[in-house]
């Protein structure tokens, strides 16, 4: 992605700023920049960072034999336990399936994105809104009537019996996990994307076509370029997500291989080792920061 | 932005088929629940014969009632106090460069990042701390209950509100914005008039985000909690251990078929207030929809 | 720059205070015996309880009779709601703990001992529930309602003769015939423990030998499994996704009154012994209204409330006085042999600093 694909062309030299006034509209703008987000800010220190500031603290203490968190003999034990082969194991395969799920998400979501933002206001308000419908239920029954369509007399099997495949239960499988996953993470991918294709000036597309592109050369070199912060965003919200996802995979995988997400509950809610359970979140908080920092650097500019 | 540019030809076809698939694949489970909330057995995965009980049930379960206010208006409050901060910080990472951009930027990413039993724990002593300060300083007692888990709600919803409309604002155009400043209109017209109704679809995303976030949201609400203070989806998980029933399907399709009566009423009431709104908006709202136009246009539009 | 500073030295301030209030105010609550008089109420009653335990009529019958509101909150372990009281500013005045956690709570001073005096109803506690591991000498906790965990089969596919022993889950000689519906709880003490008793130790075994030969045990039986799971295991049984199910007494049996033919499905403790989970009434350190708090439980301990208890949420009574009251079908399935033979049940018990090696032998054996 390049600076010419985030500004349409033909306005380009209009935001041209003159140099004289350079150095006090930086100033005025710092100023303003600063002032927009204040509430933000101070909230999130209020209420975020200094509440992740106390967990922090638990992440260098021990775990006491009841199971509660001695703030005393602060260590590194709790970072050490992450080093085993089993968290590794875990983690990888969390990754996998994360990875599966954004990318599912994003071929499932763009043409369908790009779909709602290309009809009338008044269609594309309706079709946004019934993305989100189904999401104002309640996400555990949600999960049950997924186990119902998956389940051994469910929709899947009868459907795959039909069409002569034999009686394939899908329920309690790895692909069950996927489908919950994607079902419950779409949304966060459809949302990001259709704002951001909404604004392309959809008669460029027009005149690459005129211009005799492909469908797929207007995708590749002008839709895509385009929307791409949406594509960037909207992977973040299902990736992430996706890897902390602990009660899709229970529900409908049988909890039969341990992700991330519930690893990190059980700590927290079974082992009661809340060290633990901090220093993997934190573990996992700065890789996925970097991560998304460099993602964005690289991504051609700093969203 | 133009909304004339059709696809074309077996492309439109196929993006009208997929289309109803994804609507398909949203909608099926929904059809499910819908279907088993008329299931006369206690297990949501068993037909049972139709029966009504479950809605009669719901009319007469004070606690689930009360559930399900408290996570209506937690979700309310939340997404509008969240839209708004959401929208400034996203306003401001995106527009402007300030000092302490980059450990806001940073500190905005974490709220997503952050597993949510993470989250959920460290509200829980921050809560129990900040009260006792709050007593041991100020005298006051304080306990937790809607106010902490509004709180908690609008702490993760910040962020995710700004992650959809920083997805809109990336890389859109300064030049209209220039041009109402350049021709004297204020930076509140400014904005209310020339930014806004460009960012909407961002912002109406990242509301829409937001309300699902906080309506489904289960650890940290129950750590945030207080006495009386329960909201459905706890309610819910707490009954994953006798057996979840058709009595919260019946609660779903309850909420499903409020929130459609809602969207139908406001869409209804945009259509109205659209054919009758105040000129200047919608010449506002034209200036913005067809990028560029002469700076006599948008002038009509920012000063009518 | 001027404002970035004054928001780190903000945060930090913040962040000392804090930290400051974390290491002054453990337990300022805890300690002292509450004052009360039988059938005295000091404030509105906030319970923490479990979800559908309790039913709302019966809550607002004792809001009638004492005058007090009555508000109920629910969770859906203990160990979430261990760290939400021991937090301290929970606002609840009663919550209802299982046996390990009880020991948990009294040890962190999380619950305040019990006045007995103003609970005369505690004589109605049958003899089977006193002395019991976890709070000896019942100082802390009333028991409220008990089962026990064991296998539930569907005799259709598994027949009527089997044997009875966890074998039909951990031997493949058995257990093969039905590979692929066969659920485990999703629970490290109750399914490690399962493999524990199989293998003839005790469930509560803090030998690491033990605990690693347990772990390769259900690690085999992975692969025979449909799934982990606690929050349906009954209704998987008689959905026919599996045939033979671990899980709790209690749910098992309003499962199977559920279907058309109840006798399909026989529930039952394995020879080698299972374990006896008991829930219990405690009073958390900072109530704000301990008396209506011991008021309830002598309440509930009648044998009146104590059968409308059991008649409404279909579990055991711990509370003698109550069995006569009892449904009739709740009398038989809790006379049925084996449904809670209390002579090779075991309750489980908060290991220490073993709890983490349960836990991780569990996701060893999960893969």
């Amino acid at each position: 992605m390049t600076m010419v694909a985030d500004r349409p062309e033909g306005l380009e030299e209009a935001s041209v700023a003159t140099p004289e006034f350079e150095k006090a509209a930086e100033r005025a703008a710092s100023r303003r920049g600063f002032l927009l987000s204040l509430p933000a800010y101070a909230y999130l220190v209020l209420f975020f960072a200094v509440p992740l500031g106390i967990v922090m603290m638990y992440s260098f203490a021990t775990r006491n034999r009841f199971g509660g968190t001695d703030l005393s003999g602060w260590n590194l034990n709790a970072y050490r336990k992450l080093g085993e082969p089993i968290v590794r194991d875990i983690l990888f395969r969390s990754l996998w399936l994360a990875i599966l799920t954004t990318l599912i998400c994003l071929v499932v979501a763009y043409p369908f994105a790009y779909f709602i933002a290309t009809r009338t206001p008044l269609i594309r308000n309706l079709m946004l809104v019934f993305v989100m419908i189904p999401f104002w239920t309640n996400f555990l029954v949600r999960n049950y009537a997924w186990r119902v369509l998956l389940g051994n007399d469910g929709l899947f099997t009868n459907i795959s019996e039909a069409l002569g495949l034999g009686e394939r239960e899908l329920l309690f499988t790895t692909s069950a996990v996927v489908i919950g996953l994607v079902y419950g993470f779409l949304p966060f991918m459809v949302l990001p994307l259709y704002a951001s294709i909404e604004r392309i000036d959809l008669s460029l597309v027009e005149a690459s076509r005129d211009l005799y592109a492909s469908g797929f050369q207007t995708f590749r070199r002008v839709l895509l370029p385009l929307s791409m912060p949406g594509v960037i965003a909207g992977s973040i919200l299902v990736f992430v997500p996706s890897l902390g996802a602990y009660v899709t995979p229970e529900i409908l995988g049988g909890a039969k291989t341990t992700l991330l997400g519930s690893y990190i509950v059980t700590q927290f809610l079974t082992a009661r080792n809340w060290p633990v359970g901090a220093s993997l979140s934190f573990v996992l908080m700065a890789v996925m920061l970097v991560a998304t920092l460099v993602y964005f650097r690289t991504g051609g500019r700093n969203l | 932005m133009s909304s004339t540019v059709q696809p074309r030809g077996t492309t439109k076809i196929a993006l009208t088929a997929h289309s109803w698939l994804v609507y398909l694949f949203f909608f099926a489970p929904i059809f499910v629940l819908i279907v088993f909330s008329f299931s006369d057995d206690n297990n949501v995965g068993r037909w049972g014969g139709f029966t009504l009980e479950w809605y009669q049930d719901f009319v007469e379960h004070n606690q689930l009632q009360n559930a399900v206010w408290v996570s209506v208006r937690v979700a309310l409050l939340s997404t509008v106090i969240s839209v708004v901060l959401g929208t400034l910080a996203a306003l401001a990472l995106e527009r402007f460069k300030f000092r302490g951009r980059k450990v806001f930027d940073a500190l905005l990413y974490l709220p997503i990042i952050i597993p949510d039993v993470t989250m959920a724990v460290m509200m829980l002593l921050f809560f129990s701390e900040f009260f006792d300060l709050l007593d041991a300083w100020f005298g006051l007692d304080l306990q937790k209950g809607l106010g902490s888990i509004t709180i908690s709600h609008i702490a993760f919803n910040i962020s995710f509100v700004s992650v959809v409309v920083r997805a809109r604002l990336a890389g859109m155009s300064e030049v209209l914005e220039e041009a109402a400043l350049d021709l004297y209109a204020t930076r509140w017209k400014t904005f209310r008039y020339v930014t806004f109704p460009q960012i909407v679809p961002g912002v109406a995303g990242g509301a829409l985000l937001a309300l699902t976030l906080s309506l489904d949201d289960v650890v940290i609400t129950q750590f945030a909690a207080g006495p009386g203070a329960t909201t459905l989806p706890v309610f819910v998980f707490g009954l994953i251990r006798r057996g979840v029933t058709p009595l919260i399907n019946a609660t779903s399709v309850l909420m499903l078929a409020a929130s459609v009566i809602l969207v139908a009423l406001s869409l209804a009431f945009q259509q109205f207030s659209g054919r009758g709104g105040r000129p200047s908006l919608r010449a506002a709202r034209e200036a913005v929809s067809a990028p560029p136009k002469t700076n006599t246009q948008i002038k009509e539009g920012i000063n009518q | 720059m001027k404002n970035r500073k004054l928001f780190w030295l903000l945060s930090v301030l913040l962040a000392f205070a804090l930290a400051a209030a974390a290491c002054g105010n453990d337990d300022d609550d805890g300690g002292g015996i509450a004052d009360c008089e039988v059938n005295e109420t000091d404030g509105n009653l906030n319970i923490f309880n479990w979800a559908e335990y309790i039913d709302e009529e019966q809550l607002a019958a004792f809001s009638d009779e004492f005058d007090v509101s009555v508000t109920m909150d629910v969770y859906d372990s203990n160990e979430a709601m261990q760290p939400i009281v021991a937090a301290g500013n929970s606002g609840y005045d009663l919550i209802v703990p299982s046996d390990y956690m009880v020991a948990i709570l009294i040890a962190g001073g999380t619950v305040q001992p019990l006045n007995k005096d103003a609970i005369p109803n505690i004589a109605n506690i049958s003899t089977d529930f006193r002395n019991l591991i976890y709070d000896p000498a019942g100082d802390y906790s009333v028991p409220y309602q008990w089962g026990t965990t064991g296998i539930a089969v569907d005799t259709e596919a598994v027949g009527t003769d089997f044997p009875r022993t966890w074998g039909l889950i951990f031997d493949p000689a058995i257990a093969d015939e039905h590979s692929g519906s066969i659920s485990l709880l999703n629970d490290p003490r109750e399914t490690i423990g399962a493999a524990l008793k199989y293998l003839g130790y005790s469930l509560n075994s803090t030998d690491e030998g033990q605990l690693e030969e347990a772990t390769d045990l259900v690690a085999s039986a992975r692969g025979r499994l449909a799934a982990f799971n606690t929050d349906s295991a009954d209704e998987f049984l008689t959905t026919g996704e599996t045939v033979i199910a671990h899980g709790y007494s209690g749910d098992m049996f309003t499962q199977f009154l559920e279907t058309d033919d109840p006798s399909r499905y026989v529930y039952f403790v394995p020879d080698e012994g299972g374990t006896r989970w008991i829930d219990n009434m405690a009073i958390p350190f900072d109530a704000g209204s301990p008396c209506t708090a011991h008021t309830f439980i002598n309440w509930l301990l009648t044998a009146e409330q104590g059968a409308a208890l059991s008649n409404w949420n279909y579990y055991s009574t711990p509370n003698a006085a109550a069995f006569g009251g009892l449904d009739e079908d709740l009398q038989d399935f809790l006379s049925t042999p084996g449904v809670a033979p209390v002579e090779i049940l075991e309750e489980i018990q908060d290991t220490g600093d073993f709890e983490v090696k349960f836990s991780d032998a569990f996701i060893e054996a999960k893969g």
